[in-house]
C-alpha cells in the first residue's frame, strides 16, 4: 500500500506529464523553461485584434520572468487567504452578499470587454457570449443573491425517540479556502459560476483560469482584483507549473471543469491533504432520435447543441447521434437544411460559428477526421482551414465503433451518427461506454422517455432539446462515473462548498441511568425494549410515545 | 495497525478481485438491483441477521473486543436494525424522483432529479465497531440499488468470518459479496475500478483510499476520527456531564471510538470539581477495579496496546495521571485514566488517543477553549456541556466539526435525520438514514420537454435585431431573455 501511495504522488505531479485539453501545447514544449506572462502581451495587443479574424495563436512573446509563482508562492498565498478566512470575514452575511452584488454589477459593466475577450479567444459570436456566458452568469449570481439568506437557515430536522429530549439542525458552514481551476471552452462563466458559489457558501477562493483563454484569463484577473475583497479572493493566472504550484497546498475543496485524464491527477493530488472535489469532466454526450419526433424542431435543437454551442468545443455538446438504420437518410437530410439555414451555404465564413481555440485542438480534431475508416464517412462538411482554425460542421455517418472519434471525447464540430436496428438498441451503444455527462432524447413515444430516464445513467438527461438543462436553477449539473462527480449550480453551489454540520441540543435534566454501567440484566431488558418502541415508533407523533418514555424511564430509575 | 495478524493461506489477488467485480457488475449490468423489490427484499434479510444472529454477532464481539453485551446490543446490533427499519420503511419514498421547479426560463417544461444507483460499490469497515460500521453502509449501498462488496476488518478476525457467513447464507451472492483480508486483499480491492468507496478508518490509509479511487475517478466517502473535545463550562450539573462524559468516552468501545470524547477542555478553576465528579461516576460505573469489569472493552491488539501505553509513558505526560493509569498487558487492558494539563507539544496531544485515556486541558476563560479546538484539525465531532445560551450560540457559529452536540456525547450519531460525517482530516461525505441512500446514490437531472413551441430566435444566423430583442428583454428580467430564446417569445 505504501509503494502504491508513492507511486500516486509522483503522478500528482503535474510537471512534465504533457499537454492536455487543459493546457497548452505552448507550455507543453518548453514548460520548464519559460514563464509566459499574459496580461502585459495581451493587454497590448488589444487594439489590433480586435475584431479582427483571429489568427493562429494569439499573440504570446517569451518572457524571462524572474518571479514566477511557484510552490512557495502558492504557500504564501493560501496562508494569507486562511488569514482572512480565519478572521470570520468571509463568513458573514453582509460579506457574501457584497462579494455577490459586485459580481452583479461587474458582469453589467464590463459586458463589452468580456464579449471582446471571448472573441479574441475563441471568435465567440457575441450573442452566444451574451447567451451561454454572461446572462446565465447572472442569472447564477442574481439566484444566489436571492436565495442566500434561506440557504443560510440551518435545517430543523426531526429527532429520534432514542434521545428525547433534544433538538437538531443542520448548520451549513464554509470549508475554508478552495481552489476553482477553470477551462478554456467557456471561460467566463466556467470560472464565474463556481466562484459565486464559493463566495455564497463563505469560503476564501482561489481562481485559475485557463491559459489557453488568455484574453479572458487576463480580464479575469484583472476583474476580481477591481470588483472583489482581494483579500480573499484571487485569481492565480498561469499553464502547468502554476496549477502544479496551486495542486500541492491544502484546500479545503477543489472544482476542477476540463479532461477526465487531469481529473484523476487533480483528485490524487487532493488525496494528500484529504480536499474533497468537485469534477466538472465531459464524456461522449449522445443524442438519440426515434422516428416519432418532429424533426425540424429536433434538428434544430440539435444544431443548437452542437455547432452553435461553441462549435461543439462544450462538455455538454452533443457529441454524436444515435438513430435508426431507416431514419437516418431523413435526419441527415433535415440536418443539412438546417445547417444551411444557421449558418449559410459557406459556414467556413460564417460569423455566428466559434472557431477552434488552439493549433493542437485543430490537429487533434484533423486527426479524428482523416483516420483510415473515418474520412470516406463524411456525408457533409469536411472542409478545415488551418489558418482560421475553423473546420466546417461536419457529419459521419455509421463510422467503426473501434475508431478514434468514437473512442474519445469529439468536442469538436464533428458528429458521427451511429445507426441502430431498432431505436432500442441505442441502449447497448450507451451502457457499452464510460457515463457520459448528458444524454439526449428525441421522442414523443412515453414508453421509451420512461425506459431512458430508469435505465440510462449520465450526469443528466433531457427530454426533446439539448444543453437546456443546465439553465434549470433546480437542477444540479454534474457528471457521473468518468464524467465527474459532485454538482453545482444554484443551491447546489452553495451546498458543494459547504460542510452540512449536524448540530444537536440536549439539556442536562432528566437524565436516566439505563443507558450507564453497571449494565445489568433488567437494564439490558429494558433497552430492549426501549429500542423496540423506539424504531417502530420512530415515525409516530412524538406526544403520543412521550407516556411510553416515562414508563420506560420511571422503570429505569426505579433500578437504581 | 494495518499488518495482518497471521498470514493467510490463501492470497485474494488482483485477478480474483478483478474477476469478482466483473461478476458484480454482470449482476448489476442485468438491472436486478435497481429494482424495488430487490432492494427490499436484501434489506429485510439484513435484518434477519439481527434478528436471528444476535447471540452469535455478541460473542463475536466479545472474542475481538471482550465488548459489553449491552454496548453490543445498543451500539451494534440495535443502531443497524433500526437503520434497515428505517430504510425499509422510507425506500419508495426516497426512491421517488423529486420534482424540481422549473423557471420561466424553460416553461412549459417539467423537471426532476431521479435518483440512480452508482453500480458497484465497495465497503471498507474498521474494527472498533466491526458490526454496525460493515453492515451500515451496506445497508446505504443496497437501498441505492447498488452491487456491494464489503471488507470487513481483518483485526476484528470473528466478526470479520462470521459476517462472510452470514452474508454468504442471508444475501443474494451475484451482488452482495463479503472479502476477509488485511493489506494484500484491501490492495488488490483497491485496485479495481468501483463507483463508490466507503472507507472508515484513519487519515493516514484515508488518503490511500482516495488516491486509488482517483485513478478511477471513482468518488469517496470517508469516515476518519480526529481528536474529538469536550469543552465543559461550570456552572451545569456536573453528575450528569460527567456521567455523559463517560459514556461516550469508556462506555464506548473503551474509547476506541471515532466519535468518543479524545480530551477534555475546562476553566483551571473547575477542573478539581469536574475531576472528582469523573472518579466518582466511575467508581459507580466499574467498581474500584476498573481492569476487572465487564462492562468495559478491552484493547483490541498488543500492537494498539503498546501504542496507547507510550502515549501514557511519554516523560513529560506520566507525571500527569490523576486518575487510573493500572494496566495488564496479558489480557489487553488499560484503566479509565485521566491525565491534567499534559502538555500541548506531547504525543498524547498530537495523535487521535482511541483508547481509555482521558487528557484535561485547562483554559483561563471557556471562550479559550473555541481557540484551542479551531487552532488545530477539525474532529468529527465536539462537544459542549453548559447551560450558557451565548456560548451555545458562540460553539456553534464558529467550531467546524463533523457532528455538534451540546450537553452529551455521541448520541447525534443516533438520530437518523443527522448526516454523520467528517469534514477536513475527520473526512468526506456522510451517511446515515438517507444520507446513506444518497451517498451511494447519484442524482440525475431529468428536463423533459415538448416539441411545440419552437422560436427562432434562438437559433443563428444571429442578427443584430435578435441581439437588441434579448437586451432589452434583459434589462426587463433575466428571465426574459431565455424565455425569449428557448421558445416563449413573440419575435
Amino acid at each position: 500500500m505504501k509503494g502504491l501511495c508513492i507511486e500516486l504522488l509522483h503522478n500528482s505531479r503535474l510537471v512534465g506529464i504533457g499537454s492536455t485539453e487543459a493546457f497548452s501545447y505552448r507550455f507543453q514544449r518548453k514548460n520548464h523553461q519559460a514563464f509566459f506572462s499574459f496580461p502585459k502581451v495581451i493587454v497590448s495587443s488589444a487594439s489590433f485584434s480586435q475584431r479582427c479574424l483571429p489568427t493562429v495563436s494569439p499573440v504570446v512573446t517569451e518572457v524571462e520572468e524572474k518571479k514566477t509563482f511557484d510552490s512557495e508562492s502558492a504557500g504564501l498565498l493560501v496562508k494569507e487567504l486562511r488569514k482572512s478566512f480565519n478572521s470570520g470575514r468571509t463568513k458573514s452575511y453582509e460579506w457574501r452578499m457584497l462579494q455577490l452584488s459586485n459580481i452583479a454589477r461587474m458582469l453589467d459593466e464590463k459586458e463589452e470587454d468580456i464579449v471582446e475577450a471571448l472573441y479574441k479567444d475563441l471568435s465567440k459570436p457575441e450573442l452566444e457570449t451574451f447567451i451561454s456566458e454572461i446572462s446565465t452568469a447572472k442569472s447564477s449570481c442574481k439566484e444566489a443573491l436571492e436565495g442566500l439568506k434561506q440557504w443560510m437557515i440551518p435545517q430543523k430536522v426531526k429527532t429520534s425517540f432514542a434521545t428525547f429530549p433534544s433538538s437538531a439542525e443542520i448548520v451549513s458552514e464554509p470549508l475554508g479556502v478552495v481552489l476553482v481551476i477553470s477551462t478554456w471552452n467557456f471561460p467566463f462563466l466556467l470560472s464565474i459560476d463556481p466562484v459565486i458559489g464559493a463566495i455564497s457558501a463563505g469560503n476564501a477562493v482561489v481562481l485559475k483560469p485557463s491559459e489557453i483563454a488568455p484574453a479572458t484569463s487576463s480580464l479575469l484577473a484583472q476583474l476580481v482584483e477591481e470588483y472583489l475583497d482581494s483579500s480573499a479572493v484571487k485569481v492565480v493566472e498561469g499553464a502547468v507549473p502554476e496549477t502544479t504550484a496551486l495542486l500541492e497546498q491544502k484546500w479545503d475543496k477543489i472544482l476542477y471543469t476540463g479532461s477526465a485524464r487531469v481529473g484523476r491527477i487533480v483528485m490524487a493530488a487532493a488525496a494528500k491533504h484529504l480536499t474533497p472535489v468537485i469534477l466538472e469532466l465531459g464524456g461522449k454526450s449522445p443524442a438519440i432520435v426515434d422516428s416519432y419526433v418532429d424533426l425540424q424542431v429536433a434538428v434544430r435543437r440539435i444544431i443548437a447543441g452542437k455547432w452553435a454551442l461553441n462549435n461543439g468545443q462544450a462538455c455538454i455538446g452533443v457529441d454524436y447521434i444515435i438513430t435508426t438504420k431507416d431514419f437516418a437518410p431523413k435526419l441527415i437530410d433535415a440536418l443539412k437544411e438546417g445547417l444551411e439555414q444557421f449558418f449559410g451555404k459557406d459556414p467556413m465564413n460564417s460569423k455566428d460559428i466559434s472557431r477552434i481555440v488552439s493549433l493542437t485542438q485543430f490537429a487533434r480534431l484533423v486527426k479524428l477526421l482523416e483516420e483510415d475508416r473515418v474520412s470516406d464517412k463524411i456525408v457533409l462538411g469536411g472542409q478545415t482551414d488551418e489558418k482560421q482554425l475553423k473546420i466546417a460542421p461536419t457529419i459521419l455517418l455509421d463510422i467503426p465503433e473501434d475508431t478514434q472519434i468514437m473512442n474519445e471525447e469529439i468536442f469538436g464540430p464533428l458528429m458521427p451518427i451511429v445507426t441502430v436496428e431498432k431505436i432500442e438498441g441505442s441502449f447497448d451503444v450507451i451502457k457499452s461506454r464510460p457515463k457520459p455527462l448528458a444524454v439526449y432524447v428525441f421522442t414523443s413515444d412515453e414508453q421509451l422517455k420512461k425506459s431512458f430516464v430508469e435505465n440510462i445513467s449520465s450526469g443528466g438527461m433531457l427530454i426533446n432539446d439539448t444543453v437546456l438543462h443546465v439553465a434549470v436553477a433546480g437542477l444540479p449539473f454534474g457528471g457521473v462515473g468518468e464524467s465527474g462527480m459532485g454538482s453545482y449550480h444554484g443551491k447546489f453551489s452553495f451546498d458543494g462548498f459547504s460542510h452540512k454540520k449536524s448540530v444537536m441540543y440536549r439539556s442536562l435534566s432528566g437524565d436516566s441511568s439505563l443507558r450507564y454501567p453497571p449494565y445489568t440484566p433488567e437494564k439490558q431488558k429494558l433497552f430492549k425494549a426501549a429500542l423496540s418502541v423506539s424504531i417502530h415508533c420512530s415515525s409516530t407523533k412524538v406526544h403520543v410515545l412521550i407516556p411510553c418514555l416515562s414508563f420506560l424511564l420511571v422503570k429505569a430509575f426505579g433500578l437504581l | 495497525m494495518e499488518t495482518a495478524e497471521e498470514v493467510q493461506k490463501v492470497v485474494f489477488e488482483s485477478g480474483e478481485a478483478a474477476a469478482m467485480v466483473e461478476e458484480l457488475r454482470g449482476s448489476y449490468r442485468s438491472g436486478k438491483t435497481r429494482s424495488y423489490e430487490w432492494r427490499v427484499s436484501q434489506l429485510k434479510k439484513l435484518e434477519k441477521i439481527t434478528e436471528f444472529h444476535e447471540q452469535e454477532i455478541v460473542e463475536a464481539l466479545r472474542s475481538d473486543l471482550s465488548k459489553p453485551e449491552t454496548e453490543s446490543f445498543v451500539q451494534e446490533i440495535g443502531m443497524l436494525k433500526s437503520a434497515c427499519k428505517l430504510a425499509i420503511k422510507n425506500l419508495k419514498s426516497w426512491m421517488k424522483p423529486e420534482m424540481a421547479k422549473t423557471s420561466m426560463t424553460t416553461f412549459p417544461s417539467s423537471a426532476e432529479i431521479v435518483s440512480e444507483p452508482l453500480g458497484v460499490v465497495l465497503v471498507i469497515s474498521a474494527w472498533n465497531y466491526p458490526f454496525l460500521l460493515s453492515l451500515d453502509p451496506v445497508v446505504g449501498a443496497i437501498a441505492a440499488g447498488n452491487a456491494v462488496v464489503l471488507k470487513p476488518s481483518e483485526l476484528a478476525p470473528a466478526t470479520s468470518s462470521l459476517l462472510a457467513k452470514l452474508l454468504g447464507e442471508y444475501m443474494d451472492s451475484s451482488s452482495v459479496r463479503v472479502v476477509e483480508g488485511a493489506v494484500a486483499e484491501t490492495s488488490a480491492l483497491l485496485e479495481q475500478k468501483w463507483d463508490k468507496i466507503c472507507y472508515t478508518g484513519n487519515g493516514r490509509v484515508g488518503r490511500i483510499v482516495m488516491a486509488s479511487a482517483a485513478k478511477h475517478l471513482t468518488p469517496v466517502l470517508l469516515e476518519l476520527g480526529g481528536k474529538c473535545p469536550v469543552v465543559v463550562d461550570s456552572g451545569i450539573n456536573l453528575q450528569v456531564a460527567s456521567r455523559r462524559i463517560i459514556a461516550g468516552k469508556w462506555g464506548c468501545n473503551n474509547g476506541q471510538a471515532c466519535v468518543s470524547p479524545d480530551h477534555i477542555i475546562t476553566t483551571k478553576e473547575f477542573a478539581s470539581k469536574l475531576v472528582d465528579a469523573l472518579k466518582s461516576e466511575l467508581d459507580n460505573f466499574y467498581g474500584k477495579n476498573p481492569l476487572q469489569s465487564k462492562d468495559l472493552s478491552r484493547i483490541v491488539n498488543s500492537n494498539h496496546y503498546d501504542r496507547l501505553t507510550k502515549l501514557l509513558d511519554e516523560d513529560k505526560v506520566s507525571g500527569k495521571v490523576i486518575h487510573g493509569g493500572e494496566r495488564d498487558k496479558s489480557n489487553l487492558r488499560i484503566a479509565p485514566t485521566i491525565l491534567l494539563d499534559v502538555p500541548q507539544d506531547s504525543l498524547i496531544m498530537q495523535e487521535e488517543i482511541f483508547g481509555p485515556l482521558l487528557p484535561i486541558i485547562t483554559v483561563d476563560k471557556i471562550e479559550d477553549s473555541f481557540e484551542l479546538i479551531t487552532s488545530g484539525t477539525k474532529p468529527l465531532a465536539a462537544y459542549l456541556f453548559t447551560n450558557n445560551q451565548k456560548l451555545k450560540d458562540h460553539f456553534v457559529g464558529n467550531v467546524s466539526a463533523g457532528g455538534l452536540l451540546i450537553n452529551d456525547t455521541t448520541l447525534h450519531l443516533a438520530v437518523p435525520t443527522l448526516p454523520f460525517g467528517g469534514v477536513g482530516e475527520s473526512g468526506m461525505g456522510a451517511y446515515h438514514g438517507k444520507f446513506s441512500f444518497e451517498a451511494f446514490s447519484h442524482k440525475k437531472a431529468v428536463v423533459y420537454r415538448g416539441f411545440f413551441g419552437d422560436a427562432a430566435v434562438r437559433y443563428p444566423p444571429y442578427t443584430k435585431g435578435n441581439l437588441t430583442i434579448l437586451k432589452a428583454l434583459v434589462g426587463g428580467s433575466l428571465l426574459g431573455i431565455i424565455r425569449a430564446l428557448f421558445g416563449w417569445s413573440k419575435a
